[in-house]
C-alpha cells in the first residue's frame, strides 16, 4: 500500500509538472501575440469597408475542398489579413466540429443528417446552408471495353449491390461477353460512396468480395479501371475529365434514355440520379463577425467560375442569386 | 586409410565453404533489395519532381493552380512544430531516462514503468492522435492548434527518446560513477558532470532520430485537426497549422498531373530535411565521442 502511494505520488507530481509546463508554454505564446489577436476581435461588426482581419475556420468534405480552397485563395487577394484555414475531415467529421462550435463553416457533399442537425440544435448552433456547385458522379469502364454502350440504374444496382452474384459482364446483359467484371469503388468513409449508395443502391450497401477493390484515393481508382479490361468504377466528374484519354464514360439510363454526364447535363439536371449538389453550412452566430460575413458573400458570388476551373459544375446564375439572398 | 579420411575431410571443408559462400550471397541480396528499392523510389521521385523544385515551392503558399503553388506554410509548420517539440521532449524524455537509470530503485514499479514505455513505443501513431485530440484539443482547450500538434507529437516520440537515452546512460561504465562518488560528489553532481557528458552523444542521436520520425508523421496530426489549406504562417501557438506530409498527401490526391509533380518535389524537400537531420545526428555523435 505504501509502495502504491509512493508510485502514485511520483506519477501525480510528474503529471502536474507536465501540465504546469504546458500551461506556461500556452500562456507565453498567447501573451506575446495578444496584440495581434485582439486587433481582429475588437473591431466592431459595423465597420463595412474597413480592413478585415481574423480567422474563418473551415473543415469538412474533401470533395468540396477544391471549391473552398479556390474561394479562400481568391478572397485572400482582396483581404490579405483574414486567415481562412481549410481542413478535410470528411463531411461527417466536419459537421462534428461544426456542431461543437469549433469551426465557422462546414464543407458538405450531402445535406446535414437528422442526427447531426439534432446535435447542432442541442448545442444551440443555428446555421445557413448554401448550395455552391454540382458534382457529377461519372461511371467509367476501361478504354479497351468495346461492348458497354450504356448502363441502366437497375444494371448498376445489380452489379454493385450487397450480395450481388454478378461476376462477368454476361451476367449483366446476356449479349455481352463473359469478361470478368473488376470493380473499383471509393471507400465507405467518403461522401462519394454515400451518394452512390443512396442514389443507386437504395442504401442497401455495396458488395464486399474478391471482385471489388476500395480506395480513398481517386487516382488509384482511375488506374485500376484503366488497367483492367473488364474494369468498372465511379468517382467525381473532375477525375474523369482529367483522365479522359484512359477511360470510357458510360451513359446512364434512369428511364428516359441513356445520358452521359457533361457540364450541360449535370447543370440542367438531366443527368439523374448521379449529379449532386455540394454545400457549405455557415454558423449564424459566426456570420455576425464581419470577416465571416464577407467571406460567405464572396464565396457565393464568385464560386461559379471557380467551380468550372477546379472541375465542378456551376449552378445556374439565378440559383446563385437565390443562395446569396439567404445571407442578407 | 589415411588418405580416405583426408578426402572425406576435404569434402566436408569444401561443403562448408560452399555453404559459406551461399549464405554470404543471401545476405548481399537481402541488403541490396532494400537499397535498390530506396534507389528506385528516389530516382522515380527525382524524375517527377526535379522540374518543380523551384524557389516558388519554398516562397509561395499553396494554390489551386499547380503553377506557382508552394508549400511555405507546410515547411514552416513542420519546423515550428519541431522547435516546440525539441525542448519539451528533450527535458521530459531525458529526465525520465535519468530517473529510471540513476535514481529509481529496481523494483516492481520501475519494471512496470519500463514495460509501459516499451509498449508505448510500439503503439500505432493514430492512437496518439486520438489521445492528443481528447487531452490537448478538448480537455486542455488548446483547440486545433500548433501547440496541440506539437504536444501530441511529443507524446509520440517520448518513448523512443526515453529508451535510447536509457541505453546511452547504461553504456557509461560503473567505474566512472564510482570514481565520482569516491571524490565525494553527490548523486546530481555525478549525473550532471560525469554520466550525462559521457552519454550525451547517444542521447542526442536518439533525440534527433525521434525528431525525424515526428516530421514524417501524418496520421496523428490529421486526427487532432491539422489543416490542409493554410495560406498564412502561424504567429501564435494557438494558430491553425499544416505540415509537409499533409501538404504532399493533398497534392497527390488531386486529379491533375501537375500536382503529382508538385507532390514529388515536396517529397524531395522532406527527404532532404530528413537527411540533414540524420547527418547532423552523425556529426554530433562523432564530435562528442572524441572527447570521451
Amino acid at each position: 500500500m505504501l509502495k502504491g502511494n509512493g508510485f502514485k505520488g511520483i506519477l501525480m507530481s510528474g503529471m502536474v509538472a507536465a501540465l504546469v509546463f504546458a500551461a506556461a508554454c500556452g500562456n507565453g505564446g498567447a501573451g506575446t501575440n495578444n496584440g495581434n489577436n485582439k486587433g481582429g476581435s475588437e473591431q466592431p461588426a459595423a465597420t463595412e469597408g474597413v480592413k478585415l482581419s481574423g480567422d474563418v475556420k473551415i473543415d469538412g468534405s474533401s470533395t468540396v475542398f477544391p471549391l473552398t480552397e479556390a474561394a479562400a485563395e481568391e478572397f485572400n487577394k482582396e483581404h490579405p489579413d483574414v486567415r481562412v484555414p481549410v481542413g478535410v475531415s470528411g463531411t461527417g467529421g466536419g459537421f462534428k466540429q461544426f456542431c461543437a462550435g469549433e469551426i465557422a463553416i462546414a464543407d458538405a457533399s450531402r445535406p446535414i443528417k437528422d442526427e447531426e442537425a439534432a446535435t447542432c440544435k442541442a448545442a444551440g448552433i443555428e446555421y445557413t446552408d448554401l448550395s455552391v456547385a454540382f458534382d457529377g458522379l461519372s461511371v467509367v469502364v476501361s478504354k479497351d471495353n468495346d461492348f458497354v454502350d450504356h448502363l441502366t440504374v437497375e444494371e448498376l444496382n445489380k452489379i454493385f449491390t450487397t450480395g450481388s452474384t454478378v461476376s462477368t459482364w454476361k451476367d449483366v446483359r446476356p449479349e455481352w461477353p463473359a469478361e470478368k467484371i473488376v470493380m473499383f469503388s471509393p471507400g465507405a468513409d467518403s461522401g462519394t460512396y454515400d451518394y452512390f449508395n443512396e442514389a443507386i443502391l437504395e442504401k442497401a450497401g455495396i458488395r464486399n468480395d474478391k471482385q471489388i477493390s476500395f480506395s480513398e484515393d481517386d487516382n488509384t481508382l482511375v488506374q485500376g479501371v484503366s488497367g483492367s479490361k473488364g474494369g468498372i468504377g465511379y468517382f467525381g466528374f473532375a477525375y474523369f475529365e482529367e483522365n479522359q484519354d484512359k477511360l470510357k464514360l458510360v451513359p446512364i439510363d434512369s428511364g428516359t434514355g441513356p445520358i452521359a454526364p457533361s457540364h450541360e447535363t449535370i447543370k440542367d439536371g438531366t443527368y439523374a440520379p448521379l449529379s449532386r449538389p455540394l454545400f457549405i453550412y455557415i454558423n449564424k452566430k459566426e456570420l455576425e463577425r464581419p470577416e465571416v460575413d464577407a467571406f460567405a458573400k464572396y464565396y457565393i458570388n464568385n464560386i461559379g467560375p471557380l467551380a468550372d476551373e477546379v472541375g465542378y459544375i456551376a449552378l445556374p446564375d439565378e440559383q446563385y442569386a437565390k443562395e446569396a439572398a439567404k445571407l442578407q | 586409410m589415411n588418405s580416405i579420411f583426408q578426402d572425406a575431410n576435404r569434402q566436408q571443408i569444401a561443403n562448408r565453404r560452399r555453404k559459406d559462400v551461399i549464405i554470404h550471397l543471401v545476405f548481399i541480396v537481402a541488403t541490396s533489395i532494400g537499397v535498390l528499392a530506396l534507389c528506385a523510389l528516389i530516382i522515380d521521385i527525382l524524375m517527377d519532381g526535379l522540374s518543380r523544385l523551384q524557389p516558388d515551392l519554398f516562397t509561395n503558399f499553396p494554390s489551386r493552380k499547380a503553377a506557382g503553388s508552394g508549400m511555405k506554410s507546410a515547411i514552416v509548420g513542420s519546423i515550428y512544430m519541431l522547435i516546440i517539440m525539441l525542448p519539451v521532449s528533450f527535458i521530459l524524455g531525458v529526465g525520465a531516462a535519468i530517473y529510471l537509470e540513476e535514481y529509481a530503485g529496481k523494483n516492481r514499479f520501475t519494471r512496470l514503468i519500463q514495460l509501459n514505455i516499451s509498449t508505448l513505443a510500439g503503439v500505432p501513431s493514430i492512437v496518439y492522435g486520438i489521445l492528443g485530440l481528447t487531452l490537448f484539443v478538448r480537455l486542455l482547450a488548446f483547440e486545433r492548434s500548433l501547440l496541440a500538434g506539437a504536444f501530441t507529437m511529443t507524446l509520440l516520440v517520448l518513448p523512443i527518446i526515453i529508451v535510447s537515452a536509457q541505453e546511452a546512460i547504461r553504456a557509461v561504465p560503473k567505474s566512472r560513477r564510482d570514481a565520482s562518488f569516491a571524490l565525494g560528489a553527490t548523486k546530481w553532481q555525478t549525473v550532471s558532470r560525469s554520466v550525462i557528458p559521457s552519454s550525451i552523444s547517444g542521447i542526442l542521436t536518439g533525440v534527433i532520430l525521434a525528431m525525424s520520425r515526428a516530421i514524417g508523421e501524418t496520421a496523428p496530426l490529421v486526427m487532432i485537426g491539422a489543416m490542409t489549406y493554410i495560406n498564412f504562417l502561424p504567429t501564435s501557438l494557438k494558430d491553425s497549422f499544416t505540415v509537409m506530409p499533409i501538404q504532399i498527401y493533398n497534392w497527390i490526391s488531386k486529379p491533375q498531373l501537375e500536382f503529382k509533380e508538385l507532390a514529388a518535389s515536396g517529397i524531395i524537400v522532406l527527404l532532404a530535411l530528413l537527411l540533414i537531420m540524420n547527418f547532423s545526428a552523425i556529426l554530433l555523435r562523432n564530435k562528442y565521442q572524441k572527447k570521451y
